[in-house]
């Protein structure tokens, strides 16, 4: 392919196409510059004194006895730098060492590899000739000679029923197995499954992530508790129903909550309970500023106001988050009055049918 | 004598002698016997390569996927991907005594309890993220200098599909040791999945086989990302690399080169030397940071569980833009119709990053359309030479930064003492008026330089040598190029908006005025190459 | 390693019977009044010499009044400017002048951290006047604050109670409106404790019954640890995740890559 062929240096190779092909919007113009041509070698030092050559030589020697060194720093530091079981200092000088040990192995084969093929490889420019992608006619027309014949000796378009028979046969082999994608989940219908989560009427709020459950009389204004169900550890998928019913809970001035109608008695002397995933894409909204009353959901930055039954007041989400109707048992202990009233978590299709 | 051309070296026709080359000669002739591979030496083993630092952008590609194939060798002998719950007794403190998935705690293990394991582990995940990085610098490469106009159309597909068969790659990977950082990145894909009109549900309740977060997830890209994935890419690669084969590399313009050759290094043997040489390099740098650079400390994260969140919450880079998207989503963009919920918070940041993504596999289509330019082109352009070319590139990019930027708003806003609520209104308006901002400047940027070029191809250099003339005049003298020199700066295409003329029919097809508009669009700021008169006509004007 | 037999033995482990959630109840019922006895203990230990604690008040009486109640009111009741102080109790003032952020340089979204504009003894001064003003919460216990806790307990419950504003690894975060959560890298137990218990400015309060002593102990000590113990892999790059990671192979990675390959292909000379 390196050809000989017409390169004469100094030379603009002309191309030979068959018929020009149509340059649209190009501008053909007969005044263009015309290409000069090669310009003269400009030998390297290497080239021209053999002192530099020899040096030159020399220092990718060097370069390659320090990757042999580097290599053999890798098995060494593997060795004197084991891991000690709790020790992230051992780690850490493992890593280091065994690291640049290698790094030092590559790095000189690479960097004594490209000196010497700048250095020391010829270093004159050279020419190929490109031809055009498009094949010769001849093939072209041999090509198309294949295919027709394979048609007429096959029938491919003549046979019209079996073709139109072959091509319904390979679409429906695929698309029948598109059932079988079905078990990728179990048998139950995803959007009831999303419309309730694991509170009921009388489960206590506990402390995430121990269960301990919590008395009204311990949530003090100002602060906020991470809460799951009592009862979530006993749970049949624990993550997956946390993943629905965690919850923040919170403790403000009653007069601070401007309660609507319908949601009076959710609430237990300004102590308020807001699903904590948030109605964006469902990412734990957990920053609670206790003096501005707003959370913030770190992944999106979709903030909601708590006096106003966490109204979206920044960012994507659109919907408040859900409330979770509380209230106290004999005990003192802070029990859901029924489940949400609506479903949790990230919108989906199906959410308010 | 100014480039040799490669002559059929007669002299070594006759195999070497000597001690050693008998066995060498004995094992090529061997191997000879058998595959004919002599036929492929003689067609590839003296192939040019043009030499430019830019035409490198792509093998850096190509090496960090090597070197993430040998690290991901690596961890798949210790990786478990399995979400079965077990108690980490491995040798973390702040860990121990955790429930956690085997996937996570295998991962500890991995990291704290196998020698050169967290090497592996940091030489894995630099060498992803850089493989992307280079993925889009090559692109950009390419988008810039026209090195995907015909023949080279397909080739831009086969590669804009391996960027996207990367970051899906990258998402995978980055998910599977289920702590903390990557299960909230699960919960936002879950989030989006379920946004989905109609299918969403569906889509995600398959996806997770069951309910978020399910103990399927884990495995199952797991299997996508050593198994599926990976050999699609490496398909593409070898698609990508045929082709590149079949049209040859571009070159820049330079004396003596023209669209009929090519002019570089063969690749026996300085092409190799530095090709190889650079494998090793790129290996070694992959290496040098993974020896002294933290990435990814699960061990920080912890666990998933899906009650606790991190600040600074963030997808790998590359997702960074799909992250940001759905960050810049103004408040309430959700409605109800007929009982079914849109999403319009989530349908809309999917549709742009679509499109944007669609526009980007599709643009050289788009740009034939216009020039309605059918030869072959194998020089690459100067961005100031395509101007417009230039300035669609530059909107591009802004818009992907603006969107990538969004993705770390939190970040900036601690980082510059802003408000985050400041930092989000800045990047919507930017998110609209930078494209357009960027469009203009980077257009008039190139017609500048483009005007300086021309001054210069005429005129020369400003010497900074300032003569008095006999009649008292101060004048600066110029320096006047070499052919050579003035050979780079004059030799680029030149395209002129279409005239809409009407066909044989007498006429005016809805395509041609469409071309027309486009054609007017790109070409009607246009400096035009020098020409042989005016040359001619400077060089007398300075006699 | 993975088997259901583990999994039945591990899922948040002994909270399967009732029994075991009334046991715990009452571990952390005695931890409490132990932290109590602890506590009463050393206030009995300083009303051994309640004539100098007197006298502390009073010189803080006369701090607070020089330099806090041109904001907060001459008795501390608090005005338009500043909330009331009654009630806030000795490690609020601790904590808040003990770290710089009071008195205040000048209104911005929040009060942050500067030099501490006080000695110690001032410090303690004007703690023990604005403590005698109603009961609140008391400087910890130095029992609290030696780092000895459970790590990894401290760590689940900062990953829960604290990460989504600090970050996981303690580098802090953003909030609303330019205010942020500080980085936790650095700061002194004491202070960390007393953050909990008072809940400076926006960060909730966590009480004794939301967070025991002990729990804040074991988060203290987890901080500690990773203040303590830099990262294995290397360089943290400041612990901000995918973000520094992405600009650090951008900058550097490809950076120095590119540095290379024009290297690589410039011609020799």
């Amino acid at each position: 392919m390196a050809g000989t062929d017409g390169a004469a240096p100094g030379t603009a190779v002309e191309r030979h196409e068959s018929a020009p092909l149509p340059s649209g919007v190009a501008v053909i113009s007969d005044d263009r510059v015309e290409n000069p041509g090669f310009p003269p070698y400009r030998p390297r030092v290497s080239d021209t004194d053999p002192v530099k050559e020899r040096q030159n030589e020399r220092r990718v020697f060097w370069l390659f006895l320090a990757s042999m060194i580097g290599s053999v720093f890798a098995v060494v530091a593997y060795i004197v730098f084991p891991i000690h079981e709790g020790d992230l200092g051992s780690v850490r000088l493992n890593n280091l060492f065994l690291g640049l040990g290698f790094a030092l192995g590559l790095l000189g084969i690479g960097f004594g590899a490209v000196h010497w093929s700048k250095s020391l490889m010829d270093g004159h420019d050279m020419v190929e000739l490109r031809h055009d992608t498009r094949g010769k006619p001849e093939t072209i027309a041999r090509a198309s000679e294949i295919f027709t014949l394979g048609n007429k000796e096959s029938g491919f378009t003549r046979r019209k029923l079996i073709r139109n028979g072959l091509l319904g046969a390979l679409v429906l082999a695929p698309l029948s197995a598109v059932v079988i994608f079905r078990d990728f989940a179990p048998a139950d219908d995803p959007a009831t499954l999303l419309k309730h989560t694991m509170w009921e009427k009388g489960t206590r709020l506990a402390r995430d992530p121990n269960g301990v459950p919590i008395k009204a009389s311990d949530v003090t204004i100002g602060s906020v508790f991470h809460v799951i169900p009592e009862n979530l550890n006993d749970s049949e998928h624990p993550l997956e129903e946390k993943a629905k019913a965690a919850v923040l809970l919170m403790r403000l001035n009653p007069e601070d909550l401007h309660i609507s109608e319908g949601r009076e008695d959710w609430s237990f002397r300004g102590i308020v309970a807001y699903s904590k995933i948030c109605t964006h894409v469902g990412c734990p909204v957990a920053l609670y500023e206790q003096q501005t009353h707003h959370l913030l959901c770190p992944c999106h930055q979709s903030q909601f106001d708590i006096t106003r039954e966490a109204a979206v007041i920044f960012g994507p989400a659109k919907r408040p988050l859900p409330q979770l109707p509380i209230t106290v048992d004999e005990e003192g202990y802070l029990v859901a009055q029924s489940d949400f009233h609506e479903p949790v978590g990230p919108s989906f299709w199906e959410r308010s049918l | 004598m100014t480039a040799t051309a490669t002559t059929p070296a007669t002299t070594e026709t006759k195999a070497p002698t000597g001690p050693g080359m008998r066995f060498v000669n004995w094992g090529a002739n061997y191997i000879e016997d058998r595959t004919s591979m002599s036929g492929l030496v003689k067609e590839l083993g003296r192939k040019i390569f043009p030499d430019h630092w830019s035409f490198m952008l792509g093998e850096v590609a190509l090496y960090s996927f090597v070197v993430i194939l040998l690290s991901g060798t690596f961890l798949t002998f210790f990786f478990q991907a399995s979400m079965a719950p077990v108690v980490y007794e491995g040798s973390y403190p702040t860990l121990k005594g955790v429930e956690m998935s085997a996937a996570m705690a295998s991962t500890l293990d991995i990291s704290f309890d196998v020698r050169g394991g967290l090497l592996m582990r940091q030489v894995h995940h630099w060498a992803a993220l850089l493989f992307v990085a280079s993925i889009g610098l090559h692109m950009l490469r390419v988008f810039f200098t026209g090195a995907f106009r015909k023949p080279r159309e397909i080739n831009w597909v086969v590669g804009f599909l391996l960027f996207v068969l990367a970051m899906a790659e990258g998402f995978t990977g980055y998910s599977l040791p289920d702590d903390l950082l990557s299960g909230n990145g699960l919960r936002i894909i879950d989030g989006m999945v379920k946004g989905i009109p109609v299918i969403g549900t569906w889509i995600s309740y398959l996806l997770f086989g069951g309910e978020f977060p399910g103990e399927a997830i884990v495995g199952r890209l797991y299997m996508l990302h050593i198994m599926l994935l990976p050999a699609l890419v490496i398909a593409a690669i070898g698609v990508h690399m045929i082709l590149l084969i079949v049209n040859k590399h571009t070159q820049f313009a330079g004396p003596g080169r023209t669209e009929g050759n090519v002019v570089g290094n063969p690749i026996m043997p300085v092409f190799a030397a530095k090709a190889g040489g650079f494998f090793f390099i790129v290996f070694g740098v992959i290496m040098l940071i993974a020896a002294t650079v933290t990435i990814n400390p699960i061990w920080n994260y912890g666990p998933y569980d899906p009650s606790p969140v991190s600040a600074g919450t963030q997808p790998d880079w590359y997702i960074g833009f799909a992250d940001g998207t759905l960050r810049l989503i103004p408040p309430g963009w959700e409605f109800e119709l007929w009982g079914f919920t849109f999403s319009m918070n989530i349908i809309v940041p999917i549709i742009i990053l679509v499109v944007f993504l669609v526009l980007v596999a599709f643009y050289p289509f788009i740009e034939a359309f216009v020039t309605g330019d059918k030869r072959e082109h194998h020089m690459t352009e100067r961005p100031r030479n395509a101007p417009t070319r230039t300035a669609i590139g530059a909107a591009g990019v802004t818009f992907y930064a603006v969107m990538w930027a969004a993705a770390s708003s939190d970040l900036i806003a601690t980082h510059f003492r802003l408000s985050i609520e400041g930092v989000t209104h800045t990047l919507q308006a930017l998110l609209i008026l930078g494209p357009i901002i960027a469009y203009i400047v980077a257009k008039r940027i190139s017609i500048a330089l483009q005007k300086k070029d021309r001054e210069i191809a005429l005129h020369g250099y400003e010497s900074g040598r300032i003569v008095r003339l006999p009649g008292g005049e101060y004048i600066e003298v110029h320096e006047q190029l070499s052919d050579y020199e003035r050979w780079r700066l004059v030799s680029y295409d030149d395209y002129a908006p279409l005239m809409v003329r009407p066909n044989a029919n007498g006429k005016i097809t809805f395509g041609t005025k469409l071309r027309g508009v486009m054609s007017r669009w790109f070409f009607e700021d246009r400096i035009a190459p020098v020409t042989r008169t005016e040359i001619e006509a400077s060089k007398h004007g300075h006699h | 390693m993975a088997t259901s037999a583990t999994r039945t033995r591990t899922r948040r482990a002994g909270r399967r019977s009732p029994l075991a959630s009334a046991a715990l109840l009452l571990i952390g019922l005695l931890a409490t009044g132990g932290a109590y006895a602890a506590l009463t203990a050393g206030a009995s230990a300083d009303a051994a010499s309640e004539s100098q604690v007197t006298k502390l008040a009073d010189e803080g009486e006369k701090l607070f009044a020089a330099n806090c109640a041109s904001c907060h009111g001459l008795q501390a009741q608090g005005t338009e400017d500043a909330p009331s102080l009654i009630g806030v109790g000795a490690a609020a003032v601790d904590f808040q002048v003990g770290t710089g952020r009071m008195p205040m340089a000048a209104s911005g979204p929040q009060a942050e951290q500067k030099p501490v504009q006080f000695t110690e003894e001032q410090i303690a001064a004007l703690a023990s006047w604005v403590a005698s003003l109603g009961p609140g919460p008391s400087i910890p216990d130095e029992s609290y604050l030696a780092g000895d806790g459970d790590l990894a307990v401290g760590a689940e419950l900062f990953r829960i109670n604290c990460a989504m504003c600090h970050n996981v690894a303690g580098a802090g975060g953003a909030l609303t409106e330019g205010k942020f959560a500080p980085s936790l890298m650095g700061v002194s137990a004491k202070h960390i404790y007393e953050a909990m218990i008072t809940g400076p400015q926006n960060m909730p309060v966590f009480n004794d019954a939301n967070i025991t002593p002990e729990d804040k102990s074991a988060i203290i000590s987890y901080l500690k640890y990773i203040e303590a113990n830099s990262s294995p892999g290397g360089l943290d790059l400041g612990n901000l995740g995918p973000v520094s990671e992405g600009l650090f192979v951008w900058i550097f990675a490809l950076g120095g890559i590119v540095a290379i390959t024009v290297w690589l292909t410039a011609k020799s000379n």
